[in-house]
């Protein structure tokens, strides 16, 4: 049964998940805490996908989700790699370590 | 046979286009047969073309031949065109005679120098201009010559490139020459706007038509006229550039710096006369500048020490006796007076080459002595060449052309008692300081063994020059010996309009016995100071009056240190001061106000990641502001 939710209400609240998740990837200093964050930003644009379809009555909405979640899951393998030679290069987590192109 | 007028410069421009496209390739041999052949054949044109202007004269005495137009604009359309007549002739025979023999003795000269072809190149291009600039029958092909012996002077005086001093001489050269080339441009820009030509005849008839006698255009053209005469010729105040162009060879001193480069402007103010005579006060100064430099060069002369600046000295004050006679109206005796100059002249500098060869390339005088047995041909030689040009009465060459113009000098109606004294004293000097270089070179004891002996290349030329030294002169023997002026007589056609002298035979006798008694009493003067009790020379030399006169004398009158401090100086200064003008902020504060931008946006690089991706929020926040809230 769907219940009658304005398609307003569902983008905004996929606008105020996207934001949450800016500001994650803003203020965390521990990149994997970043990646998380940018995952949430992926999830909220899929829910703006989602909505319009519902409001369109088309599949096209849950098809664009589905690729979303399939490229999410492929970024977050390479990005896992790539945190991990981060790891091995600076032995920290910290983001702002990789400072060397200052200036 | 007059047809073949275009081929006296042409041969030398051919030989010049040879030797600079193919020296390399040539043997040494090669070279000199095609350097001095190419001089040696347009030598023998001239002779045979003179022979038939002499028996059979074209009308009105002159002889043109036009090549091709050169240029038109503007309904003027100068040509290529040359003119033969009897004062051309006489230097064309000058240029190309003595040119021929100078090359001679330059095969041998320069055999061990490794820039021979480009050596006779140079030589070729400059006797190939110097006869463009005689036979020139407009003054803008004239000028085409005048322009290319100053560049042949300049590549020659520095033809040892090496030595940058010696490149210092030939840019000083061509600078000092530049300076009177301008005068001359504007002279030509003037009388070309003036009397709308500038071929040579019609430039003359125009002028004495349109401009009466005195009028402030003839006075302000011959005057431009005059600049560049004194610059070429190195007379005062540009004379300063010939001493120091000794620093190139001595065949070159012979050719350029004494029998012709440097008579160009005596050539050039004989071939306008016309426009000089209606300047009378523009003539006037021809003489006096004559006169000062023939006095100022002979003071100099006396106290150098380089055998060849001596030379150089001898030959500003000889042009100051040409200048002297086309100053009070004798351009017939100015024109023989060249020739003697060059015969003798040229055969001092080439004697004097035979002196530095065989002193190890030694220059200076006091240092040589007792050559007269060692190199006996050489002295002979230069014993001629000295005692024509101390003017030794009767037997040389030099004696009737001075005494021509002394005489001229003093009763021409342009002439004055003072000129006269001028070139008295002068003569006097010229006799002393040349047989000071001729006792203090050739007589003593030796200090220098002989490092180079002459052969018949270098003999032969010297031999002919000595000749022409001493019966050169009896073309034009005056009333006072014989009355055979053939000289003036065959020059009466160009300078037709000249009033022949008055003055009595006894007058000029008393002259002539006076202008031979000083030049032989300078003879002797210079034998008792510098062979018979030298010491008194030394002990007179000391006294500090005297010293300081002999650096006076030594330095050319100081004018080298007054043109720096009037010229260079201020000039150096002002390029200086010039180097950071106002024109050039404008370029600096564009490059200053760069840097200072990029010193503020430097701090936008943080290299922080998240710096960055807060940079990339903030963008795409204005821009959808910009979509929502503006469009």
């Amino acid at each position: 049964m769907i219940a009658n939710v304005p398609m307003e209400h569902g983008l905004i609240l996929a606008a105020i998940l996207f934001v949450l998740g800016l500001s994650g990837v803003l203020v965390r200093r521990n990149i994997v805490f970043m990646l998380m964050s940018i995952e949430v930003m992926l999830n909220a644009v899929g829910l703006a996908f989602v909505v319009a379809g519902a409001r369109w009555g088309q599949v096209d909405g849950q098809i664009m989700f589905i690729f979303i979640l399939t490229m999410a899951a492929a970024e977050v393998s390479v990005g896992l790699a790539l945190v991990i030679q981060f790891h091995h290069s600076f032995k920290t987590l910290n983001a702002d370590a990789a400072s060397t192109m200052k200036g | 046979m007059n047809e073949l007028l275009s081929f006296i410069p042409a041969l030398p421009f051919a030989g010049f286009l040879v030797l600079a496209l193919a020296g390399r390739r040539l043997s040494k041999v090669a070279i000199a047969v095609i350097g001095t052949g190419s001089v040696g054949l347009s030598a023998v044109l001239t002779v045979l073309i003179g022979i038939q202007f002499i028996a059979a004269p074209p009308q009105s005495h002159a002889f043109t031949q036009t090549l091709w137009t050169w240029m038109q604009f503007d309904g003027y359309a100068p040509a290529i065109s040359f003119s033969l007549d009897p004062l051309s002739l006489v230097m064309i025979f000058v240029v190309t005679f003595v040119g021929f023999l100078i090359h001679l003795y330059s095969a041998e000269h320069m055999l061990d120098e490794e820039g021979y072809s480009r050596f006779f190149a140079y030589m070729n291009l400059f006797v190939g201009s110097m006869l463009t600039l005689v036979l020139a029958d407009n003054l803008l092909l004239l000028y085409l010559g005048w322009e290319g012996v100053g560049l042949c002077s300049y590549l020659l005086i520095g033809f040892w490139y090496k030595d940058p001093a010696n490149g210092s001489a030939a840019r000083k050269a061509f600078i000092v020459t530049r300076i009177g080339d301008t005068a001359m441009a504007l002279g030509l820009f003037l009388l070309f706007t003036n009397l709308g030509t500038l071929n040579i005849q019609e430039l003359m008839q125009n002028a004495s038509k349109q401009w009466p006698v005195g009028s402030p255009m003839a006075v302000l053209a011959s005057a431009l006229l005059l600049g560049g005469a004194v610059g070429k010729s190195a007379q005062l105040p540009l004379q300063t550039w010939l001493p120091d162009a000794m620093a190139g060879p001595s065949p070159v001193s012979a050719l350029i710096h004494a029998a012709t480069m440097v008579t160009a402007g005596v050539y050039l103010i004989a071939r306008t006369h016309v426009l000089f005579a209606l300047a009378p006060p523009v003539q006037f100064v021809v003489a006096a500048i004559g006169a000062a430099t023939l006095l100022l060069a002979g003071f100099s002369a006396l106290a150098q020490k380089d055998i060849k600046r001596v030379l150089a000295y001898s030959t500003i004050s000889q042009i100051g006796y040409m200048f002297l006679a086309l100053g009070v109206g004798a351009w017939s005796a100015a024109m023989f007076h060249f020739m003697t100059h060059a015969y003798f002249k040229a055969l001092l500098f080439l004697a004097a080459g035979v002196v530095i060869l065989a002193q190890h390339h030694e220059h200076d005088m006091f240092k040589m002595g007792g050559l007269k047995d060692k190199l006996p041909v050489t002295f002979w030689t230069f014993l001629i060449g000295a005692a024509s040009l101390s003017a030794l009465p009767l037997v040389t060459a030099g004696f009737y052309s001075k005494d021509l113009i002394l005489w001229q000098a003093w009763s021409s109606p342009m002439g004055s008692k003072v000129l006269w004294a001028a070139g008295l004293v002068g003569a006097m000097l010229t006799s002393l300081y040349t047989f000071r270089m001729v006792f203090v070179t050739f007589f003593g004891t030796a200090k220098i063994d002989i490092s180079w002996r002459p052969g018949v290349r270098t003999i032969v030329p010297l031999l002919i020059l000595a000749l022409l030294s001493i019966i050169g002169g009896f073309v034009e023997l005056p009333k006072t010996l014989g009355n055979i002026p053939l000289f003036t007589d065959f020059m009466r056609p160009v300078f037709s309009d000249t009033a022949s002298t008055p003055g009595t035979e006894g007058g000029e006798l008393t002259l002539q016995i006076i202008a031979s008694i000083v030049s032989l009493a300078g003879i002797l003067l210079a034998w008792l100071f510098f062979l018979r009790r030298p010491q008194d020379a030394d002990k007179l030399a000391q006294a500090p009056a005297a010293a300081s006169l002999q650096r006076f004398w030594f330095s050319g009158w100081g004018f080298d240190r007054l043109y720096d401090t009037l010229f260079v100086r201020p000039y150096l200064w002002a390029a200086r001061a010039n180097k950071d003008d106002f024109i050039d902020s404008g370029y600096t504060e564009i490059a200053k106000f760069n840097r200072a931008v990029h010193q503020v946006l430097r701090f936008t690089q943080t290299g922080s990641i998240r710096w960055y991706a807060m940079g990339i929020t903030l963008g795409a926040v204005v821009f959808l502001g910009i979509i929502v809230f503006l469009h």
